[in-house]
């Protein structure tokens, strides 16, 4: 899932303190499960504003919702008359949420409430971590299931560097260097000959590419254009 | 010839090579890199020049290379993967031939957290590329050399005739990978390879039997690396921090025996360390010159160029030969 981090108040409240009506928006999804900006926490940072706006004697109404995924308009299309009678909405959704709304909200401007970190797993209760980074052309077959773009300091495809220290990488002793968990992992499923091949240049056009790269999948467009056209045969309006 | 370099062509003698190390300045001035030119100049077949090391801005390796070569010193340029994505690389590979330039080290390179590890500010908070990685970039090397081809596959007019290296740290773990690791840069096209330092001998030589046998020397030409001791306190800091190295009780012994000699004396510590330091340093290029398979030393003095006349001469490496182009 998508692993968010709280903003500094500070900065929360650099964004909004010119704004007179505030709508601090959860999304009960991914961001809800690392604590950071499902409806719990939009409430949480809905009352610091507040307590901020009464300290600096500024008026300011300051409300807070959720809902299930800002990612799909299916869920936030039915809220979304109310949400535009807000000066400015706070979005606690991961980035794709903030930038999904703001192409359909109108004139209404949306703020980041979160920072958008990574997408990770729970490695513990409270303690997320980073484990793929969406590069777009999955080689974890390759690396015993660990993935060198995400975990490797420097993504190398051929690794270790030299800097490998008892298992650690060379920035830091609190990372693992994710070679020697590839080797060794690789040396237990009894693959490790497959990493003498050298790995070539990737193509990381499928990681960063000209725009927004897209998925379409073929057969739901087709299906989706054949309903949309019926209804505009019979002259109405798709629901 | 791959490139005709003076570095290829004593290799190709049979003679043990030599390589020294110069780091450029954190500086525009050129007189510092002619200065550790003419230091070095006679004493090694050819002199790395570093490549922001620990991630630290420095004059770039290329063109403090072209002012070594203009004081007839043969420099090998170093190319990390950290600053560069695969058009800067091949284009500052095309433009390093064209100034005369005759080989490449190839590295990952340190990442830019190191930048701040010391003293200085540092540049912490760069974005890394990595768009290739050591082995890739090898890879790339040789195929511009030997097929007059781009990675992405269109023509060059004229190839850059460069000797391709790379970098090798026998001794970090997964210690039973390396060799692998080893094999992966020679197969992609490694024409020389420069080890980190050696202390351990014995580490290095188990290491170098397996090389042996995977017959890894022979395709390639393995420089076993030194780095000059100067302090009881560097040799200790290099064993417990420096990946890949561990240093033998025996010799940090023998540095703290020299630094205690001296007493309260700061400066006649300072001289007998530095002593006993390119005695062992002698001592190692010659065990590491006896292991079988290995052919040549790279000897890195950091911030002490002008150690190396002392130990080459002491080590019976002077005077270097010198082999006609033909
Ligand atoms: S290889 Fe790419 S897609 Fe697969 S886990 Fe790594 S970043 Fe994610
Ligand atoms: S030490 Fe390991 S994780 Fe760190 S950069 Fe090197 S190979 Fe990658």
């Amino acid at each position: 899932m998508i692993i968010g981090s709280q903003k500094p108040i500070e900065e929360i409240w650099d964004m909004v303190k010119d704004f007179k009506k505030v709508l601090v928006f959860g999304c009960n999804t991914c961001v809800a499960v690392c604590h950071a900006g499902g409806e719990k926490e939009a409430e949480t940072i809905a009352s610091l504003i507040r307590m901020r706006a009464a300290q600096e004697g500024k008026a300011m109404e300051v409300n807070h919702m959720g809902v299930m995924r800002h990612c799909e308009p299916e869920y936030f299309d039915p809220v979304l008359d109310e949400v535009r009678k807000y000066d400015l909405v706070l979005s606690t959704a991961c980035g794709v949420g903030v930038n999904f709304l703001s192409e359909r909200i109108g004139n209404v401007p949306v703020y980041p409430g979160i920072n958008t970190s990574f997408y990770g797993a729970v490695e513990a209760p409270g303690r997320f971590v980073e484990l793929c980074a969406g590069c777009g052309n999955c080689i974890l077959h390759l690396t015993g299931g660990i993935c060198p773009v995400a975990r490797c300091s420097k993504t190398l495809m051929n690794g270790p560097c030299g800097g490998t220290n008892k298992g650690k990488c060379e920035v830091s002793q609190e990372i693992d260097c994710a070679w020697y968990l590839i080797v060794e992992r690789m040396k237990k499923l009894g693959t490790l000959d497959r990493l003498s091949e050298v790995l070539p240049a990737r193509n990381w056009s499928t990681s960063r590419d000209g725009g927004p790269r897209r998925v379409s999948l073929e057969h739901i467009r087709e299906y989706e254009e054949r309903e949309e056209k019926k209804v505009e045969q019979a002259g109405g309006k798709k629901q | 010839m791959k490139s005709g370099s003076n570095l290829e062509r004593v290799i190709m003698s049979g003679r043990p090579a030599v390589t020294a190390e110069l780091g450029p300045p954190m500086s525009a001035d050129p007189h510092e890199v002619m200065k550790k030119a003419n230091i070095l100049r006679g004493f090694c077949d050819a002199a790395n020049i570093t490549d922001c090391q620990t991630a630290v801005v420095r004059m770039s390796s290329i063109a403090a290379a072209v002012i070594a070569l203009r004081e007839g010193l043969e420099p090998v340029m170093q190319m990390t993967c950290r600053d560069r994505n695969r058009i800067a690389m091949q284009a500052d590979l095309l433009g390093a031939a064209a100034l005369g330039l005759k080989n490449c080290l190839c590295l990952a390179g340190d990442h830019q957290k190191f930048s701040a590890a010391g003293k200085l500010k540092g540049h912490p908070g760069a974005k890394n590329v990595y768009d290739v990685d050591t082995c890739q970039l090898v890879g790339i090397l040789k195929k511009m050399r030997d097929e007059g081809l781009q990675e992405g596959g269109d023509k060059l007019e004229a190839a850059p005739k460069l000797f391709v290296g790379a970098s090798w740290t026998p001794m970090a773990d997964p210690i039973d990978f390396r060799p692998v690791n080893l094999l992966k840069k020679v197969n992609a096209g490694a024409d020389f390879i420069q080890t980190q330092g050696i202390y351990d001998v014995e580490g290095f030589r188990s290491q170098m039997e397996k090389i042996r046998n995977m017959g890894l020397h022979e395709r390639t030409a393995i420089l076993g690396g030194i780095i000059v001791p100067k302090s009881a306190m560097m040799l200790k800091y290099m064993d417990s921090s420096v990946a890949g190295v561990s240093v033998p009780k025996s010799l940090i012994n023998r540095m703290n025996k020299a630094k205690e000699e001296a007493g309260d004396d700061k400066k006649k510590a300072k001289e007998l360390q530095e002593a006993e330091g390119i005695k062992i340093t002698v001592e190692l290029i010659h065990q590491v010159l006896e292991t079988p398979g290995v052919r040549g030393v790279h000897i890195q003095a950091i911030e002490w160029e002008s150690a190396i006349e002392k130990i080459v001469k002491a080590a019976g490496l002077y005077p270097r030969p010198d082999i006609p182009e033909v």
